[in-house]
């Protein structure tokens, strides 16, 4: 008698089992080194998506869905990028959230675009990510092509006309700061200096003080906050009084612990959409996310959160997990994400990206007006 | 002028901070001949603990001063650090003394990753704040030339550090014994030397050097991170070879050296080339320079001919 209960008990697991479907969803960011605190935030925004879609049950292609998310850590570079989205590509995943930095998620696509997967970007922001003409790339940050504008412009309006540029030689940094040199030159202002480090050096005095014998009104750089921070700091010891301008990627709160005293009204960045205070999902967002993971929100969770969302709703509409039958879906999805409408253009940027302009006042991010 | 001065002065900053971190890899290879690649990260740890104990002093005992605090910071880290030294040489270098010279420098690349992600588990991906205790407020002993006292502080802790192993090696018992040694450890056991005792000891003595380098380190830019020993470890690794691994002086040197010639080649690279190269190739002329006393020198600018070491 015990023992066929225990068989109908498995032969029921097994019934309920075969008609649940895991579907696995890849997200990659740094997980380990200088910048995985920006990488565990991104998987924790993807995960928050797919868990909250989990825990509402959805039923796509006649089967219950259970989303499963594969996070790979590519350490923020190139080639260990390559090596987990082959990873990636082999454990059969639906669909990539990733990745965060513009120098790994271009190398990367390559390789999902050849597997016939969709991979949509939360934070690569490098233009030459949706030109390469590969259908399965989307992004739900605006590029740097505007960002850079944005940025070049308001320095010379508003800090100075004389700015020197820093950049960090990464696809994300680089990128960002020819723009911004374009900008500019075009309304009007002058670069001084085009200084170089990488995204792993700590000491920044020797091209601070080359810079510091031009007599800049303002220094941008073009790179993350590890830098971005220690450089604030390095240059108040060198008695530098320029302004300090950065892109999203020193748009963190984890900028105010790096810097120190050393930032205040001086700095400024910009962060491609609104802020989150005013995303019409953000208060909520803000509130579920530090529930789940007893953490703040750094910089690009939210466009994580929207990133999974958005191949989710695509297999929805097109009533298929399979990346083949739901990008055609994915191309035409609109919905209302945490940071916006998200809709993407013919190339696969998000139509309609705002950039927002920040001044640190009293320890945190101030949106501009 | 000003420029050329405060490039000189830069150098010298991040010079002392490699020389700081160097001489526990010169010592430990001097005795050993193993380069102990967890070495920057043990100087991590050594920052973390110290950040810790800081942080805890602050909160029971408000009132303390800054020399203080930094004084229960070092107290903390010396010895947790001299702890985790003997630990790692107990458990991993220990049982492969007689192991081909490949398998201890692989271990030790082992240790180094397995330091981070235990400090990734107890600290967090996040970066701590550390306390900046000495001032950083920059002064200006020639009008236009930027210092501050931390990088002062440095420089002094490490030129002092490096007199006291110099007096330690040379002039003590242990400093005989561990020299023996480094000759050959199995005739120094013959000599009546404990061979496991003093390598055991040499251990203790360069963790405590990386805890001392971590919290002049953090304090010197002001942040503490699990990543942070990486770099600077490689950077002490080229300054060790580039004076001469195992010369404690050559240590010192070596870190100076290299630390002037990236800023002044950072400085000057992009007029000197005329606009052909620029500041991202600082760390080639640091390599070029490597190569070029390694060609000349193949034991470092102030390398003996080391015995042959097995």
């Amino acid at each position: 008698m015990k023992k066929s209960l225990i068989a109908l008990a498995l032969l029921g697991f097994g019934v309920a089992h075969a008609q649940e479907q895991v579907v696995k969803i890849g997200q990659v960011s740094p997980l380990t080194g200088g910048q995985s605190h920006l990488g565990k935030d991104n998987e924790n925004g993807a995960r928050l998506a797919l868990e909250e879609y989990n825990a509402k049950g959805l039923t796509i292609g006649g089967k219950k869905v259970k989303f499963e998310i594969m996070s790979e850590d590519d350490q923020a570079d190139p080639k260990t990028a390559t090596t987990v989205a082959q990873r990636l590509v082999d454990a059969g995943v639906k669909g990539v959230v990733g990745h965060l930095n513009s120098g790994t998620s271009i190398p990367a696509s390559r390789l999902y675009h050849q597997a016939g997967l969709v991979q949509i970007s939360p934070s690569a922001t490098n233009p030459t990510l949706t030109n390469q003409g590969y259908p399965g790339v989307f992004r739900v940050m605006a590029n740097d092509i505007h960002q850079g504008k944005v940025l070049g412009e308001f320095a010379v309006a508003k800090l100075g006309k004389k700015v020197a540029i820093i950049d960090d030689r990464t696809a994300y940094g680089q990128g960002l700061a020819d723009q911004v040199d374009k900008a500019v030159k075009a309304s009007g202002g002058t670069v001084t200096n085009r200084e170089f480090t990488t995204d792993k050096a700590v000491d920044f005095k020797a091209q601070l003080t080359k810079i510091k014998a031009q007599n800049p009104d303002v220094i941008m750089y073009g790179g993350m906050d590890t830098q971005a921070g220690p450089m604030l700091k390095q240059i108040k010891e060198l008695g530098i009084t320029a302004k300090f301008l950065a892109g999203d990627g020193g748009c963190s709160s984890e900028m105010f612990k790096l810097a120190g005293d050393a930032i205040g009204a001086n700095a400024y960045c910009s962060n491609p959409g609104v802020p989150l205070a005013n995303m019409p999902g953000g208060k909520t967002f803000n509130e579920r996310f530090k529930k789940r993971f007893n953490a703040d929100i750094q910089v690009y969770a939210p466009y994580a959160y929207d990133a999974a969302s958005a191949i989710v709703e695509a297999m929805k509409a097109a009533n298929s997990v399979e990346p083949a039958k739901y990008l055609p879906a994915l191309k035409k999805v609109s919905f209302d994400g945490v940071t916006g409408k998200v809709s993407f253009d013919d190339k696969g940027d998000i139509k309609g990206g705002a950039i927002t302009l920040y001044q640190a006042t009293g320890g945190k991010w101030e949106p501009m007006k | 002028m000003e420029t050329l001065l405060q490039q000189i002065v830069n150098g010298l900053v991040v010079g002392s901070v490699y020389s700081l971190v160097a001489l526990g890899y010169t010592m430990v290879y001097g005795i050993l001949g193993l380069i102990n690649f967890a070495h920057g990260d043990v100087m991590m740890i050594g920052a973390l603990v110290a950040l810790q104990a800081i942080l805890f002093a602050q909160k029971m005992w408000p009132s303390l001063g800054p020399l203080a605090l930094v004084g229960i910071g070092l107290v903390v880290s010396i010895p947790t650090c001299m702890l985790l030294g003997y630990v790692v040489e107990r458990t991993a270098y220990r049982r492969l003394r007689n192991a081909p010279r490949l398998a201890p420098l692989i271990t030790a690349i082992g240790v180094s990753f397995l330091l981070q992600t235990l400090a990734m588990i107890i600290w967090g991906r996040g970066y701590h704040s550390f306390p900046q205790l000495i001032s950083t407020v920059p002064m200006q002993p020639i009008e236009g030339v930027f210092v501050t006292p931390v990088q002062i502080t440095t420089l002094l802790v490490s030129a002092g550090l490096m007199a006291a192993l110099l007096l330690v090696v040379n002039k003590t018992p242990l400093g005989r014994a561990m020299r023996a040694t480094a000759e050959n450890h199995r005739v120094a056991s013959l000599m009546g030397v404990d061979a496991n005792k003093i390598i055991a000891i040499t251990f203790i003595i360069g963790s405590a050097l990386a805890a001392i380098a971590g919290v002049m380190v953090a304090s010197n830019y002001g942040i503490a991170h699990y990543t942070m020993g990486f770099l600077p470890g490689l950077k002490a690794f080229t300054a060790a070879v580039l004076g001469g691994i195992g010369n404690i002086g050559g240590a010192m040197l070596g870190g100076i050296v290299l630390g002037l010639v990236e800023s002044i080649g950072a400085g000057y690279i992009e007029t000197w080339s005329f606009g052909f190269l620029n500041s991202s190739y600082q760390d080639i002329f640091a390599f070029i320079i490597l190569g070029a006393v390694l060609i000349f020198r193949p034991t470092g600018l102030l390398g003996e001919r080391v015995a042959d070491r097995a």
